[in-house]
């Protein structure tokens, strides 16, 4: 952020507004860019955001029908039984738990608390890694 | 929508709506893994409490709304072209509408006759 603003800035100073609405270039090879943890934890940020949205229609619908009666609220339950089922409470615990690490993040650097390159660094670290460590934690705790 | 959405105050909004979800997201986990419903009656009883009802029916346009400004900032960086972003805001809203009513509907019919 800061160093885009003194890019920003640079470029103003320098006279060069042209190069800020001219074609900017786009890289797009996956597989080549390496993204710094603090990358890292906001994309997954981003990917677990669109993950949770949609699992928004599929949840209401869940939620309606588990309610419905007990025939319903049976066919949620062999839903979440089913190894697809699973696969997708996983996905969407593990969603879940990142977008909760990195929001919570996000709000402390909002207050300036860990705005260090070190520390951003680290907790970026911290919350990607503890995303998967406490769904396997809670897998645990239902087994 | 959108014009009351943006800004300073879709990113206030963002803020207060993630302190929310936050404390109920977390409770609703311990529930769930700490005493998961065992059969209809159950599950039913406990959605009709007040309190639990009352919050998951603030939970709801809460989500939404969060899940709305955080959707819209997504799709302003990588759907570029003004007519997709369009249709698929679009779609999201009556998705997220149907969503939203659908949820509330059955929060509140499980209070009813319990």
């Amino acid at each position: 952020m800061q160093a885009g603003q003194a890019l920003y800035c640079d470029a103003l100073h320098k006279g060069e507004e042209r190069a800020l609405t001219a074609e900017r270039p786009v890289f797009l090879r996956l597989w080549q860019i390496h993204l710094p943890p603090t990358g890292l934890v906001s994309i997954l940020h981003r990917v677990s955001g669109l993950l949770l949205v949609l699992s928004i229609p599929v949840a209401a619908a869940l939620l309606g029908l588990s309610l419905a009666g007990p025939k319903g609220f049976a066919t949620v339950a062999a839903i979440f039984e089913h190894w697809l089922g699973q696969a997708g409470l996983v996905l969407l615990a593990w969603s879940l738990v990142h977008h909760l690490f990195a929001g919570l993040r996000h709000l402390l650097l909002d207050i300036g608390a860990g705005v260090e390159l070190g520390t951003a660094r680290r907790s970026a670290r911290v919350a990607t890694l503890a995303a998967p460590l406490v769904v396997l934690l809670g897998w645990g705790l239902l087994q | 929508m959108s014009r009351k959405a943006s800004g300073l105050k879709a990113w206030i909004v963002q803020r207060i709506t993630a302190i929310y979800l936050a404390i109920v997201i977390v409770y609703l986990a311990v529930h769930f893994l700490s005493s998961p419903p065992t059969d209809y009656a159950a599950w039913r009883a406990w959605v009709s409490q007040p309190l639990i009802s009352l919050g998951l029916l603030v939970f709801v346009p809460v989500l939404l709304a969060h899940a709305w400004v955080g959707l819209r900032d997504a799709l302003m960086d990588y759907a570029r072209a003004f007519g997709v972003r369009m249709a698929l805001l679009s779609l999201s809203a009556f998705v997220f509408l149907a969503s939203g009513l659908w949820a509330v509907r059955a929060i509140i019919l499980a209070g009813l006759e319990a």
